[in-house]
């Protein structure tokens, strides 16, 4: 498959704390990688690092474009959700257009074609009848929808989710992760999360991120590997919440 | 009353005070609600204290205070915006330090200034009368610039505004238009400082934008709202103070403040009827009683 972008022996960090070390990772077209890691570990800096946001101090990240896809942005982001004031007095179309940001677009309004881009992709998340509410007056579920519409406008190669659990509740996590398996058709997504119960159901493939990357070509994580990168584990759910049982430690099954 | 008004349209004093509370009105209400929307009340109150410094090094140098403080107010804006981020040290006690040295400045130059300083309380709570035609064309001016720099840029200020890091993530020049900004945020105090005086200046940054906040939430919308209750406000505070003969502005508070009240609770009435009618004339508590019988 066609790759989209590579991370070359990056070491990345703020000030003079190293954050990520020598970590290599390709991400190719249909990619679903869940990150998982320890608070700290670095999973959000790898995401800043794929963006631009965070220059690595050694290493770099090649993209895979052709010339008429530079014009446009490759990732897509939603961002955790702790960040953001919700009394901020902005509508939801507007923050679906703040997905179209660009130093070139500084000046001008948003054209007729921008905004009528805003509206079908809040029709296909289902929240076209928001589209005037303040961001104020939505529930968590509704928010990550808009969200979720702002990393989309832009048409991203690859999508990044940065714990998109902490938003909503349970109920309405199994509804998004449906939407993702969808996006998943056109798009490489790669999911930060703790949830490694959840998540690992969905994903293709794990990459635990703990200062070091370590990459598993499946699913399927061992406790052996969990315990080694000091991953934190989140396996008790209920009801209809798919997760995965993890393999056992080999030496356990005698 | 008419009458009155007419006659007091005469005087210059009083045509300046009346152009300058429309374009502090018209500063504030959109850097207001820049303000009020960031959360960044309590930088805005460094900056206002730190300029009083300025004031008392122009009293005491003999040059025009009100450039004293512009200096002093744009050289801490940015110290905020800037040396906390670099340096680590903690937003809000940088700005506790710089507005109580601003403060200790200003009072030291203008202690040591020889004789009496007749306007010093003009500086502290506001003297619209005393408004000159020059401070009125700054005024001017700055207005322009903070209409034609909210219309170019409205985008980048809202998005920026709304969502830093995500701004970053588009390369955005966040650190720049900060910059910018809060470079106007120390602009419009000091010009508005002569509307409303170091202590007071606030009040037309938080009071209108939170009267428009019930009405709307929409940035737009608020910035306009905050326009006209502002004007409302202070054209009713200056014809009281004139009409009382008390401090201008103080009156322009309470007016503000009234107006603020008035809106609040015209809000809470007219959501209250629409409930009782939803509700067949009756408020929730009433038709729960109801229930129980």
């Amino acid at each position: 498959m066609e790759k989209i972008l590579e991370i070359d022996s990056v070491t990345a960090g703020y000030g003079d704390q190293v954050v990520l070390e020598n970590v290599n990772l390709a991400i190719h077209e249909k990619d679903f990688i869940g990150i998982i890691g320890p608070n700290g570990g670095g999973k959000t800096t790898l995401l800043k690092v794929i963006m631009g946001v965070v220059k690595p101090f050694r290493g770099k990240i090649r993209f895979f474009t052709s010339v008429e896809e530079n014009e446009r942005r490759i990732t897509g982001y939603l961002p955790q959700m702790n960040n953001l004031d919700r009394n901020f007095p902005i509508s939801v179309t507007d923050v679906v257009l703040s997905g179209l940001m660009s130093r070139e677009g500084f000046f001008s309004l948003y054209s007729g074609k921008q905004k009528k881009l805003a509206y079908s992709i809040l029709e296909k998340m289902g929240i076209y009848h928001l589209r005037n509410k303040p961001v104020g007056e939505l529930s968590g579920g509704q928010l990550q929808r808009v969200y979720l519409s702002r990393a989309l406008i832009s048409s991203p190669r690859l999508l990044m989710l940065d714990e998109p659990s902490t938003f909503v509740d349970t109920r309405f996590e199994t509804d998004f992760y449906e939407i993702l398996r969808q996006l998943n058709k056109e798009m490489a997504i790669i999911i930060v999360s703790h949830d490694v119960g959840t998540i690992t159901w969905y994903v293709k493939t794990i990459a635990c991120v703990n200062r070091f990357l370590h990459y598993h070509r499946s699913n399927v994580i061992t406790q052996e590997q969990l315990e080694a990168y000091n991953c934190p584990i989140q396996l008790i759910t209920h009801g209809d919440i798919p997760h995965t049982v993890l393999k056992k430690h080999e030496k356990d099954h005698d | 009353m008419i009458e009155s008004f007419a006659e007091l349209m005469q005087y210059r004093f009083f045509t300046n005070a009346l152009l300058a509370a429309t374009l502090a009105s018209i500063a504030c209400g959109i850097i207001g609600t820049y303000i009020v929307s960031r959360r960044i009340v309590f930088i805005s109150g460094g900056i206002t204290h730190a300029s009083f410094g300025g004031i008392g090094i122009g009293y005491y140098y003999g040059f025009n205070p009100i450039l004293g403080a512009a200096v002093f107010a744009v050289i801490s804006a940015l110290g905020i915006e800037m040396i906390s981020k670099k340096t680590g040290v903690r937003e809000d006690s940088l700005i506790g330090i710089l507005w109580s040295l601003g403060m200790a400045t200003g009072i030291i130059f203008v202690f040591m200034s020889p004789g009496y300083a007749p306007d010093l309380m003009g500086y502290l709570f506001g003297s619209i009368l005393t408004v000159s035609g020059n401070d009125v064309f700054q005024m001017a001016i700055l207005a322009v610039v903070i209409i034609l720099f909210f219309i170019l840029f409205y985008k980048p200020i809202l998005f920026i505004a709304f969502d830093q890091e995500y701004a970053k993530t588009h390369n955005y020049p966040v650190q720049l238009m900060n910059c910018i900004l809060i470079t106007l945020v120390a602009l419009t105090i000091v010009m508005s400082i002569r509307v409303a005086g170091v202590i007071l200046v606030l009040s037309l940054l938080t009071i209108p934008q939170t009267t428009a906040n019930i009405l709307t939430r929409d940035f737009r919308t608020m910035i306009f709202w905050s326009v006209v209750f502002a004007f409302a406000g202070s054209i009713t505070g200056l014809l009281v103070s004139f009409q009382l003969d008390i401090p201008s502005g103080a009156s322009i508070i309470f007016s503000l403040i009234l107006l603020f009240l008035a809106v609040r609770i015209s809000g809470w009435t007219l959501s209250r009827v629409r409930l009782m009618k939803q509700m067949n004339g009756k408020l929730p508590h009433q038709r729960l009683a109801d229930k129980k019988r």
